[in-house]
């Protein structure tokens, strides 16, 4: 799964994407972008499925049905009226081989097209750490949750990811000196 | 113990602090808080000077208060490292004591620290090159005495300066006085800057001393340095029974006794003032030789005697029993066979050190004090004479002299300290080209006034806090020396501050024994055939 969605919803930092097939998204925590020029790197922080159209309301379909499976199978047309979508908090962008961990001058475009980042780029772009003040800070979302999930991801496109964890868990502690239980139930998240 | 060698490793970042009440650390890098040790020597890259200085406090710090009160689980390493140096750090004092511009390069000599470095300036564990622009590196005038804490560095006195005033080896038992006054004595000789009078109470100089490592000895300076060193004794056949040789047996004429040593005397005769002041009307009566004469006296004759010179009958009955024991000393004679003062001169204009042993009478503070006085007194009115005759022409003022002296807190103690001429040697400084070394265990015992004017302070172990207190008296910065000074380890570790040190340092005090014999020796026999002594025999010939 390289490209898997399009823009339907964006701002300076958020944006929301819709899955080209439902279910097909990237997990939460990982890394996508979007964008040409400037690719705006996102972290996953929310997926969330259901009917496109607001007036039909979904009703239970599976009483007769031996499995989920089944529920989609006798119903192919629930694949049409359902939607995934995943929606990303910006944490920077990238310029050729350049990392910025800052949000870029424009949000991306609707319809521009959204990948999902190699684990050559996710380890490219989370060399540094100044994109989690990014994710701690925003609002509305499970934030702790998507950075342990994040992290965990990340650390697995690293040579070594339990050195990896723990950089980043340094990083993340000068970030919340002020805040040692939140930092704590972030680490007993991700580590190794 | 192997110790890691901490040279250059990075400590930190200044986050704070003042100039008088030092410079705080935030301890960053590798280095663990475990490593910094109270007494490091440290640099700071200040933006336009380096500064110099010791720590003098280590603490450990968390930047929210839940880090203590809900700390992370033991056994969760992970959190424990991510939090190690981050949520919770280290943090280390630093007193700045000197400071060198950095576009001085390594020319300049470093000044006193005036001012503070910059918040962030990064801070190091110093270098042996480092050690090397402050302490100076061995030559004519400086000494090794040891290293830093956890440092291959030599750390070196200036013995010029040191031998300018007079100096101080303070602590407890067993913490090793005696071995390093002995290698400072070396190091005189090394560099021929003085002639020393030591007053070896229980034989530790001259010939061989017993081992810091408490079995076995090691050897004195007259092994080191046959040819320039003499020993006199007191008690010739305890030397003989050690088969040590003996350049000179000390006799005592009792008519150099004079009432000034009977009143030092006072607590260790256990005589009441008016008893020991009793010896002066008797001088007067009976002339040089009063002592013995007011010996030869008995019951009756005692009495008349005090009637005759108003006196108080009891007192005088009671000094007469208590000098009475001064008879039991064989180097107390009527008539010496020869003059011990004269030979000691003889021998310090050589250039020689003198080593005076007291063999049977280690214990005996009573001999101790009575000889010591009466020698040095009479060496110190031979050198106001030299040196007021040599109406200032430098050629022919006497050679500087140190008296070593050991127990000094009984010599120098507020009672007696304005009359012994120990006191008066303390308190004129380099006047008449003697100055003391005082070794001694209870620094607290000595006169402030004197203690004042000791000019360079070696601190080993000291376990009494006035002992502590006086010892740190009247140096600035003395608060945070305390820290340093009350975690010494018990042996070979001193603190060394004051004059013949640009800065306070902690030295783990440099080994003297098989090994470094050589080395110890080597210069002062160069030195001596270079020298005008003549064709010399040393023993690393």
């Amino acid at each position: 799964m390289s490209r898997f969605g399009e823009i339907i919803e964006s701002s300076s930092t958020v944006f929301t994407a819709q899955c080209y097939h439902l279910y097909e998204g990237p997990p939460l925590g990982a890394l996508v972008w979007a964008g040409t020029g400037p690719r705006t790197i996102g972290v996953v922080c929310n997926i969330t499925t259901g009917t496109l159209d607001p007036g039909r309301r979904i009703v239970p379909r599976g009483a007769q049905e031996e499995s989920e499976e089944e529920v989609y199978q006798s119903h192919p047309q629930l694949a049409r009226l359902l939607a995934t979508h995943i929606q990303a908090v910006i944490v920077g962008h990238m310029e050729g081989e350049a990392v910025r961990q800052y949000l870029p001058p424009a949000p991306p475009r609707i319809h521009a097209f959204v990948y999902a980042c190699t684990p050559e780029e996710t380890a490219a772009f989370t060399h540094h750490f100044d994109f989690l003040r990014l994710v701690t800070d925003a609002k509305d979302i499970a934030a702790d949750e998507v950075l342990a999930a994040c992290l965990r991801s990340a650390a697995a496109c690293h040579p070594d990811p339990a050195d990896f964890l723990l950089r980043a868990g340094k990083a993340l502690a000068l970030e919340l000196t002020d805040d040692v239980p939140r930092l704590n139930a972030i680490l007993r998240r991700v580590r190794p | 113990m192997t110790q890691p060698d901490m040279a250059g490793r990075y400590l930190g970042v200044v986050v704070g602090g003042s100039i008088s009440q030092g410079i705080e650390v935030k301890l960053e890098g590798d280095a663990s808080v475990e490593e910094v040790k109270v007494g490091a020597p440290v640099t700071i890259h200040g933006e336009r000077h380096r500064f110099f200085g010791l720590v003098t406090d280590v603490a450990l710090e968390a930047t929210d208060p839940h880090v203590k009160s809900a700390p992370p689980n033991g056994e969760d390493s992970f959190i424990t490292r991510v939090m190690a140096g981050t949520a919770a750090y280290g943090t280390a004092q630093v007193q700045p004591h000197l400071v060198l511009p950095l576009v001085a390069g390594l020319s300049g000599s470093p000044q006193p620290a005036k001012a503070v470095p910059a918040f962030f300036s990064r801070v190091h564990y110093a270098s042996p090159a480092d050690v090397a622009l402050v302490f100076g590196e061995e030559d004519d005038r400086h000494f090794a005495i040891g290293s830093p804490l956890d440092l291959e560095a030599k750390v070196c006195l200036d013995l010029a300066m040191y031998v300018a005033r007079s100096n101080g080896i303070f602590g407890k038992s067993g913490t090793g006085k005696s071995f390093l006054a002995r290698l400072l004595l070396v190091g005189l000789l090394q560099k021929n800057l003085a002639s020393a009078l030591v007053f070896d109470m229980a034989s530790e100089y001259g010939w061989q001393g017993t081992s810091e490592r408490g079995s076995g000895y090691v050897k004195g300076l007259k092994q080191l340095f046959p040819s320039r060193v003499s020993i006199f004794t007191l008690d010739p056949d305890h030397a003989q029974r050690r088969q040590a040789p003996v350049d000179y047996t000390v006799q005592i004429g009792y008519e150099h006794v004079e009432p000034e040593d009977i009143g030092l005397l006072r607590q260790t005769l256990n005589l009441s003032d008016a008893a020991a002041d009793a010896a002066n009307p008797l001088q007067r009566h009976f002339g040089q030789a009063w002592l013995r004469s007011f010996l030869r006296l008995k019951g009756p004759d005692i009495r008349s005697l005090a009637d005759d010179l108003n006196l108080n009958q009891q007192a005088l009955a009671a000094l007469h029993r208590r000098l009475e024991r001064l008879e039991r000393y064989a180097f107390l004679v009527d008539s010496p066979a020869g003059d011990p003062v004269a030979a000691i001169l003889q021998s310090l204009a050589r250039g020689d050190h003198v080593v005076l042993e007291f063999g049977k009478h280690k214990d005996d503070l009573t001999a101790y004090m009575l000889v010591a006085n009466l020698l040095s007194r009479r060496i110190h009115q031979r050198y106001v004479q030299q040196k007021e005759a040599a109406l200032g022409d430098r050629a022919r003022e006497p050679r500087p002299l140190v008296i070593v002296i050991e127990e000094a807190h009984k010599f120098l103690d507020p009672q007696v300290a304005s009359q012994t001429i120990f006191g008066t040697i303390a308190r004129e400084m380099r006047k008449y080209n003697v100055t003391l070394l005082v070794v001694d265990q209870r620094p607290s015992g000595i006169d402030t006034e004197v203690m004042s004017q000791v000019g360079t302070r070696i601190a080993l172990g000291l376990d009494d806090d006035r002992d502590v207190d006086a010892v740190l008296a009247g140096v600035r910065g003395g608060r945070e020396l305390r820290s340093a000074l009350a975690r010494l380890e018990p042996q070979q570790q001193a603190l060394v501050f004051g004059h013949a040190v640009p800065m306070p340092i902690v030295v783990k005090v440099r080994e003297y024994g098989d090994a470094t014999y050589a080395e110890l020796g080597r210069r002062g026999r160069r030195r001596a055939s270079e020298g005008k002594q003549g064709a010399e025999d040393d023993l690393f010939g």
